[in-house]
Order: structure tokens, then C-alpha cells, then sequence
């Protein structure tokens, strides 16, 4: 797998020194973190780390409470056009009155007060985003009788639509069986060795995601570390964010983190939860 | 059955024919948004408020009709202050339903006219609508149109995933309180046509209808307000055509709107999915 990393230009996403917290609880501190065109990142760690406010920060949903963040050259702002958004998995109601080329569409147009229709322009985009990500062939159905993986497709669509530099997706696997992981990964990866859309993706599946990430942010109570997987997902690095020891076993390819006295089958997703309260 | 077109010529069958057509319209429009945003609750409390306003308008101005519409602005109020996280809004609306009933019933027992000005917010009564009143239903309605159409994408947006709208741009907060507040107007003026207790049937039941024939949000609206005026005016024009039965209007409304949610189910069921060449195969 050819890099498709571009590190000549500025980074896409440049976080320094950046800490934020919420009441009294750090969430995080003092993160350094330059994520390049074309990167694939991934946001690890236990529930309650962090992962999905550090993509808030990002969309300008969230302050930070010291240092500094940057998306794109610029302060993040609600609405941005350079940031696409996939949020955790919520799966429409069957009954919602929404076909998937209209989701898709909001993503272009649905912050626009005045006619309550699509310009022609956002159509014809709509409909070359959604051939784009291979959703074709239902996007004319009512999104809510759609397959979790179907519509995640279709949420892609959507966020793609403002042709972002950035694309955070939080969760964007859960629920979905192996082919449709491997599914929404490869388009993912599509996207950014096509366009140079950098990925930041918060996730709990470690082993779906080896093949495609370029580097791993791993958060725990209040630290961090980044690097490559090899880098961070060691036993050593991860004894040392946890502060407690933390085995990390390679079995047939696949990464298992065991620790905290809880059993593999439990932990090997994202390392020791009840640590993390 | 030419009783009915007899009737027409007169002028409080004409107001009436056009307050349940203004009714209708707006009432059409708001409802696909009630259906997609699950606020089934919040029209039913409102409806049932509206009755509480219209007791103390009466009481206190002898009109029930401005009594509602300023009690209506005041109930979405408190329906958007004391349910502000997601989960907390039905529970507000029943909270804030359980007393204000409670203060109608209490209004009612120092009311002294005719006892038909109560039932008539109850049960609805086109009849007795003045040219002033289909006025204010006209005007009412125009706003609740522009309002509606010019919000119409962001407020899609915001109903069908909020976390994306917000993080898009979209002033989520707003449009909700803004959207309340045009069903609140919405429903008291039905609850004229209706009454209270028969509101959902103009407020939900069309949208409910529609969605079983299109899933096109443009469309979906404009079935919507097609079953809504349908309803409606059929009804009242049936209540013309039964005059000597003495069944009122509201009744018809809402018989009219259940038949057509029945034959939108049937015609679903027997109409082969649509829209959906290859299932599933791609993902």
C-alpha cells in the first residue's frame, strides 16, 4: 500500500498544547497532533476518554480550555464546508418520510432557509455522490427501511457532500457485520487517496481498521499517546497510559488488549474499560 | 343531497366551508413535521390546553377564540422552557397538561353563559364562525405558511438528524421553539374547526396517511395537506348533506380523515415495494 500522505502542505488538523475540560474532569491535556492530507487517523481509548469531544472540537461544537486548534488553516466553526461529519450510528425510523437521496442532499443545502426544494445543482451532486458511494441502487427507498450499512453509506454521502478536507466519522462501524466494515473502510480510504480527505475516525474496533490507518490517537484519563499502531499498541505504551499493566497480544494478525482483570473476549476491542471511570 | 348545495348560499356555510379549508391547510403542512419529530404528545397537550385558554378568554374577554390563541403562545412556551433536553419533553407536556386541565375545569365553574360556548371548544364548531373569526384563521394562516416554507430544509434537517444540522450550522434550539410555537398556533385554531379532543385527527392523522404513499418529503407534505383539506371540507360538506341528523361537523372531519388513513394502509400493503430495484445488495 502506497503512502498517499502528503506532508509538503499544511496540516489539515493541528492541535497544540490543546487541553479540554469539562466541570472539573480533564478530559485530555496538552495534545500535540498534526494530522496531514491524505491521513488516516484513528481515536482509541475507553468510554468516557474523550474520543467523540475531541471531534467536537473539531466541528467547533466544543472549546477547547488551553491551547490551540486549527482544521484547514482555520479556527474550527460550526458549518464549516471543510469539515464532513458522520456522527454515531442512530438508525432512522422505518417509518421516517426521507428517502436516502434526500439525506444526502441536507448535506449540501439543509442549513439553507427559503425554498423548501433542492436547486438542480445539488440534485445532479447528490446523485453523483451517492453513485460515488456505491448507493445507487436504494437511494430512492425510505432511508428507514434501509440496512444499518446502507444507510451508513448514505451518512458518508451526506458528509462528503460539502466536498470536506476533513472527515470525522464517529463510530462509523458499529452495528455493521465484517463485509460491511470492510465496506465502509474501503470507501473511506477510496476518498482520501482521490481527493486527499484526511480521516479522523473514533472507533472501538481495533483490528477492522490495521489495514487502513496510518496512526492511532490513543486516550485515556486524561493522557494520550500517537503514533503508528506499532508505536502505541504495545504493552509497554499502554501500561504506561493506563498505569496499570495492560498486555497487548498479536495472535494471527489480529491485536488483543487484555488488562485490568478483565478476559480477552471482553477487552479485546478497546483495552480496559473500568479503568477509564 | 341537494340540501348541501343549497346551504351553501348561506354565509355562515361559506365562512364555515372556509375556516375548515384554512384549518385544513395549515394543519396539513405542520403535521408530516409532528410525525417525523414525534410530537404526537405535544399536540394532544396543547389541544387539550387550548381549552383552558379558551375558558379563561371566555371568562375573561367573553371570546374564547383570542383566549386560545394567546394561551397557545404561552403553553408552547412552557412546553419548550421546562423541556429543554430531549427525553424531558413529554414529560413537561404532561406535567403542564395535568394542572392546566385542572385550572380549565376550575375556570369553567365561575363561567355563568351558555353552556354551548363549553361544548363548542370540546367538540368543535364551524357554524358559529363569524367573518372576524375566518379573518384571524386567514391571517393565521398565512403566517403559518410563509414561516413553515421558509423554514422548511433547515427544520427537515434538524428533525431528521440533529447532531449533523448542528454541526452543519443549523440553529437546532431555534427552529424547535419556532416550530412549536407554529404548532401551538396550529392546533388552536383546528381545536375552532374540531374541537380539543378531536384535533389529532386533522393535526397527525393526515400526515400518517400520506407517509404510506410517499417517502419525498415535498410530496409527503403535499398529500399531507391533500388528505387534511379533503378531510375537512368533506366532512363539513357531509355534515351539510346530513343536516337533519344533527351529527356535527368535527365528527365527520374526523371520520373522513380515519377512512382515508385506512385506504392509504390497504393501498400499501397491496402495492409492491417501490423504489428499491437490488436489496441489499450493495452495502
Amino acid at each position: 500500500m502506497t503512502s498517499v500522505i502528503d506532508t509538503e502542505t499544511a496540516p489539515l488538523v493541528d492541535f497544540r498544547g490543546a487541553t479540554l475540560s469539562i466541570g472539573d474532569r480533564t478530559l485530555w491535556a496538552g495534545l500535540d497532533l498534526s494530522i496531514a492530507r491524505g491521513e488516516f487517523v484513528a481515536i482509541l481509548g475507553p468510554n468516557g476518554a474523550g474520543k467523540t469531544t475531541l471531534l467536537k472540537a473539531l466541528l467547533g461544537l466544543m472549546r477547547l480550555s488551553a491551547g490551540s486548534v486549527t482544521v484547514a488553516g482555520k479556527h474550527p466553526s460550526r458549518g464549516s464546508a471543510d469539515v464532513g461529519y458522520v456522527p454515531q450510528q442512530k438508525i432512522f425510523d422505518p417509518d421516517l418520510g426521507l428517502r436516502g437521496r434526500d439525506l444526502v442532499a441536507l448535506g449540501a443545502d439543509g442549513h439553507r432557509f427559503g425554498v423548501p426544494w433542492s436547486k438542480r445543482a445539488v440534485r445532479q451532486a447528490a446523485d453523483e455522490v451517492i453513485q460515488a458511494v456505491g448507493a445507487h441502487a436504494y437511494a430512492d427507498a425510505p432511508i428507514g427501511k434501509l440496512s444499518g450499512g446502507e444507510q451508513q453509506r448514505l451518512r458518508i454521502a451526506q458528509a462528503l457532500m460539502s466536498d470536506p478536507q476533513v472527515l470525522l466519522c464517529d463510530e462509523p462501524l458499529t452495528s455493521l457485520d465484517l463485509r460491511h466494515q470492510e465496506g465502509v473502510l474501503d470507501l473511506l480510504d477510496r476518498r482520501r487517496r482521490d481527493c486527499g480527505t484526511a480521516i479522523v475516525m473514533v472507533t472501538h474496533e481495533i483490528n477492522p481498521i490495521l489495514p487502513f490507518v496510518d496512526r492511532i490517537v490513543y486516550l485515556v484519563g486524561g493522557k494520550w499517546a500517537v503514533g503508528t499502531p506499532d508505536e502505541v499498541l504495545t504493552t509497554e505504551r499502554l501500561s504506561q497510559l493506563y498505569g496499570s499493566p495492560v498486555d497487548v497480544l498479536r495472535v494471527r494478525g489480529r491485536v488483543i488488549v487484555v488488562g485490568g482483570g478483565e478476559s480477552p473476549e471482553l477487552s479485546h476491542h478497546c483495552g480496559p474499560e473500568t479503568l477509564s471511570a | 343531497m341537494s340540501d348541501m348545495w343549497l346551504m351553501l348560499h348561506y354565509s355562515f356555510a361559506q365562512h364555515a366551508l372556509l375556516a375548515a379549508t384554512l384549518i385544513a391547510l395549515t394543519c396539513g403542512l405542520v403535521a408530516p413535521f409532528v410525525v417525523m419529530r414525534d410530537m404526537a404528545f405535544a399536540v394532544h397537550g396543547t389541544a387539550e390546553l387550548s381549552f383552558t385558554s379558551a375558558v379563561a378568554g371566555l371568562l375573561i374577554a367573553g371570546d374564547a377564540v383570542r383566549g386560545a390563541l394567546v394561551g397557545s403562545l404561552v403553553i408552547a412556551t412552557a412546553f419548550a422552557l421546562l423541556g429543554r433536553r430531549p427525553r424531558e419533553g413529554n414529560t413537561a407536556i404532561g406535567v403542564v397538561l395535568a394542572f392546566g386541565l385542572g385550572l380549565g375545569v376550575f375556570l369553567l365553574s365561575f363561567y355563568n353563559g351558555f353552556a354551548s360556548a363549553a361544548t363548542n371548544i370540546l367538540f368543535g364548531s364551524l357554524v358559529t364562525a363569524s367573518t372576524g373569526d375566518v379573518l384571524v384563521l386567514g391571517g393565521l394562516a398565512l403566517i403559518v405558511v410563509v414561516v413553515m416554507v421558509v423554514i422548511f430544509r433547515p427544520l427537515l434537517f434538524a428533525s431528521v438528524d440533529s447532531a449533523v444540522a448542528s454541526a452543519r450550522g443549523v440553529p437546532v434550539n431555534a427552529l424547535s421553539l419556532v416550530f412549536l410555537v407554529l404548532l401551538a398556533l396550529t392546533v388552536t385554531e383546528a381545536a375552532q374547526v374540531v374541537g380539543t379532543l378531536l384535533v389529532l385527527s386533522l393535526a397527525i392523522t393526515p400526515a400518517a396517511s400520506a407517509r404510506r404513499w410517499t417517502a419525498d418529503p415535498l410530496k409527503f407534505v403535499a398529500v399531507s395537506v391533500a388528505f387534511a383539506l379533503i378531510a375537512a371540507d368533506g366532512g363539513f360538506l357531509l355534515s351539510l348533506a346530513l343536516s337533519d341528523t344533527d351529527i356535527k361537523a368535527s365528527v365527520l372531519i374526523a371520520f373522513v380523515s380515519f377512512a382515508i388513513y385506512l385506504v392509504s394502509v390497504v393501498a400499501e400493503r397491496l402495492r409492491p415495494e417501490t423504489g428499491r430495484q437490488v436489496s441489499g445488495a450493495v452495502a
